[in-house]
């Protein structure tokens, strides 16, 4: 067995609350399964751009049960209704859930756990089958924190929630298991933004999934962005589930971390059902990312739009996989898919794939993915204006990138966002013009 | 102020310009004149710094410095301002950040100081009522979704902002329908100043209709055939270039001189 599952064991060994809520047989199969298939190999499809052989030789701790202390400056600029974790632990001292309209509840995990509801909790007993899940398995067994959102039918809140996943400092590396449902009932509307940052340099792993279900005419903005320290590890999962007429729109804003994986698959299970996912994959130094997108149009007339950027400096990696599945029957559907991707140093290494899986007729779907560098014309039109040439390329990757911050609606907000993205864009530093070659998928 | 001298360009190894001279002062508007290939955009370009023209021989000085030992920004910070031919759309630029940021990156490059928005939105102002344009272009990405005469107006509007001493408008009546073409020659107008020249290449005739130019040029094959008052562009628009033909290579004419 890897040392990785290893350090997995004697964790589930050591957690106090695996048979709360009535789930330790739940937790002790997802267990016996993660252990009993091991780490998926790179034959494995969905590990193929991202392999784990080193990742898999290095053990993880859990968490203290009191939360680290963390400087909270970090915290200017993000507003209450929020709810914050360091290291996976939930921190009630920078947490306040005051603001939440009427019909909207907002707990931690760990809270509806030592209430022992069963009901409250049953998303947490849902099987991983297939042998690759290992992540999803190892989640199941070990998560004792997380995020539980219930929004009552036809709530509306222009007010957004916060969540603050805060890694810092350990002793040693430390891995959570973080599991959260998003519930919003019919016609319920809500904003929720996301925020992983570095409280300071760590190694931690992650490993998150996120349940997000919408009922028919449901609406949910989600606006994650994941700005962790440069050796942070995050293996997120999110599953969501949408009625009729419901909309997800979803931006992930890629920006930090060492290896950060985000699988996301949306099942649109009611007519008219919509998801707009939008990101950006910003890899430089050796960060490697790997997204892949799972759409599956099971209802007629339902539609995705998705918009993807990635850039790609230094020595990293990028990998985007974006699934969609037209099945039989769900005609009418529209599905279009964009991945354009800057490819701004010789040592970056950038894959895309576009998949599409079409079963009905009349369905109109269009995808796109290219990797190539800023476009000369355009270089010259602002270098012929008197801009720079390194202020030049910088421009242009800005607007290249920021072209996904259209899914948000709420103007202020879109800035807010647009300003965390160029942050982080300014630390590329200056964009190198060394001509780059390209990989194919 | 501008002076080019024999120039020879190669574009993806094919000689374009085969040794054109040209001359402007101050306050002057020439118009260069001609068919399709001989080289008008190319001319363009290489004044401004456009990659991929390779200047093969010859020299081209602009107040008496050496313009191709410049970076296009360097070019356009000295007073060099080419309208293109087919604006670039810039999603996700907004067009006012560009223009500021071009205008203070100038003024930066010549040693004044920068302009905060206050500053600049007046001078957006003034130049706005100069031209009788609308701000609606001003919100938007940089020629995203505009169309070919916003396009147009966008380019005249920059030239307006940036002020520089040689402004070439590349076929800028390309396109654009008797009305627009009106509102840009009129802009141009408005722009002409004794220390101002223009270069305006440009394909037909009825540009000039508009924008009095002081000495027409014709190019063709490269060089430049033939130079004289107004009355040359009046000249071509009767007999067509196959008039200029033999110009170009006199005994080699056909009877397009008849015409």
């Amino acid at each position: 067995m890897s040392a990785l599952l290893d350090s997995f064991a004697s964790a589930f060994d050591a957690l106090p609350g695996r048979d709360a809520a009535g789930l330790g047989a739940s937790r002790r199969d997802a267990l016996a399964a993660a252990l009993r298939d091991g780490m998926p190999g790179t034959r494995s499809e969905r590990w193929k751009y991202t392999p784990l052989r080193a990742f898999e030789r290095r053990t993880f701790a859990a968490a203290d049960a009191q939360p680290a202390i963390f400087d909270g400056a970090l915290l200017a600029g993000i507003p209450t209704p929020r709810l914050v974790f360091v290291n996976g632990r939930y921190d009630p001292a920078h947490s306040d859930a005051a603001g939440l309209p009427p019909g909207v509840a907002l707990q931690p995990l760990s809270q509806l756990l030592a209430q022992g509801g069963e009901r409250e909790v049953n998303f947490l007993a849902r099987r991983f089958e297939r042998p690759d899940e290992v992540f999803a398995r190892l989640n199941a067994a070990l998560a004792d924190e997380g995020v539980v959102l219930r929004a009552e039918a036809g709530v509306r809140s222009a007010l957004p929630i916060h969540l603050v996943f805060v890694g810092t400092a350990a002793g040693r590396d430390l891995a959570s298991h973080s599991r959260h449902l998003f519930e919003l009932r019919r016609d319920a509307e809500l904003t929720l933004i996301e925020h992983h940052l570095a409280g300071a340099a760590n190694t931690h792993l992650a490993n998150s999934i996120a349940h997000v279900h919408l009922a028919a005419g449901a609406r949910l903005t989600h606006l994650r962005v994941q700005d962790e320290a440069p050796g942070a590890s995050l293996i997120s999962r999110t599953d969501a589930v949408l009625a009729r007429d419901a909309i997800y729109r979803r931006l992930d804003l890629e920006l930090g971390g060492a290896l950060a994986r985000h699988e996301f698959n949306a099942s649109l299970q009611g007519e008219g059902a919509q998801v707009i996912s939008n990101g950006v994959l910003l890899a430089d130094g050796k960060r490697h990312l790997d997204t892949r997108l799972g759409i599956d149009h099971v209802a007629r007339d339902t539609r995705c739009d998705l918009l993807w950027r990635g850039l790609g400096s230094g020595r990293s990696k990028a990998a985007f996989h974006g699934g969609i599945t037209i099945r039989e029957g769900a005609d009418g559907s529209v599905a279009a898919l964009s991945n354009k991707n800057l490819l701004l140093s010789a040592g970056a290494e950038i894959d895309t794939q576009p998949v599409l899986e079409i079963h009905a007729d009349e369905v109109q779907a269009a995808h796109g993915a290219a990797v190539g560098q800023l476009d000369a014309t355009s270089m010259f039109y602002l270098r012929s204006r008197g801009i720079p040439e390194p202020q030049a390329r910088a421009l242009l990757t800005a607007a290249f990138c920021r072209e996904t911050l259209n899914v948000i609606e709420d103007a202020p907000l879109r800035e807010s966002l647009a300003a965390k993205l160029d942050a982080a864009l300014a630390r590329l530093g200056p964009v190198q013009s060394e001509p780059a070659q390209s990989e194919p998928a | 102020m501008l002076k080019i001298e024999n120039l020879h360009v190669r574009v993806a190894g094919k000689e374009i310009l085969k040794g054109l001279s040209l001359e402007v002062q101050p306050g002057q508007v020439h118009a260069i004149m001609g068919p399709n290939g001989a080289g008008k955009s190319t001319l363009g370009n290489v004044i401004a710094g456009r990659e991929g023209y390779e200047v093969v021989a010859g020299s081209v000085t602009f107040e008496g410095r050496d313009l191709l030992a410049l970076e296009p920004e360097e070019r356009a910070a000295s007073g060099v301002f080419l309208a293109f031919q087919y604006p670039v759309e810039i999603p996700g630029v907004n067009n006012t950040y560009f223009l500021r940021t071009a205008v203070n990156a100038q003024r930066k490059a010549r040693g004044e100081s920068e302009l905060d928005s206050m500053q600049f939105l007046k001078k957006v102002r003034e130049k706005l009522a100069v031209l009788h344009l609308k701000d609606d272009l001003l919100q938007r990405a940089v020629n995203e979704g505009f169309s070919g005469g916003e396009k147009k107006r966008n380019e005249i509007f920059q030239l307006a902002l940036l002020e520089p001493k040689l402004a070439i408008l590349d076929e800028t009546d390309s396109g654009l329908d008797i009305d627009a073409l009106k509102n840009v020659a009129e802009g141009v107008n408005a722009l002409r100043s004794p220390d101002r020249a223009f270069l305006v290449v440009t394909h037909y005739q009825r540009l000039l209709d508009y924008i009095t130019p002081d000495v027409v040029h014709v190019l063709a094959d490269g060089r430049i055939v033939e130079s004289g008052g107004p009355e040359l562009a009046l000249q071509l628009e009767a007999h067509g270039y196959a008039w200029v033909k033999d110009r170009v290579a006199p005994g080699h004419a056909s009877s397009g001189a008849a015409a």
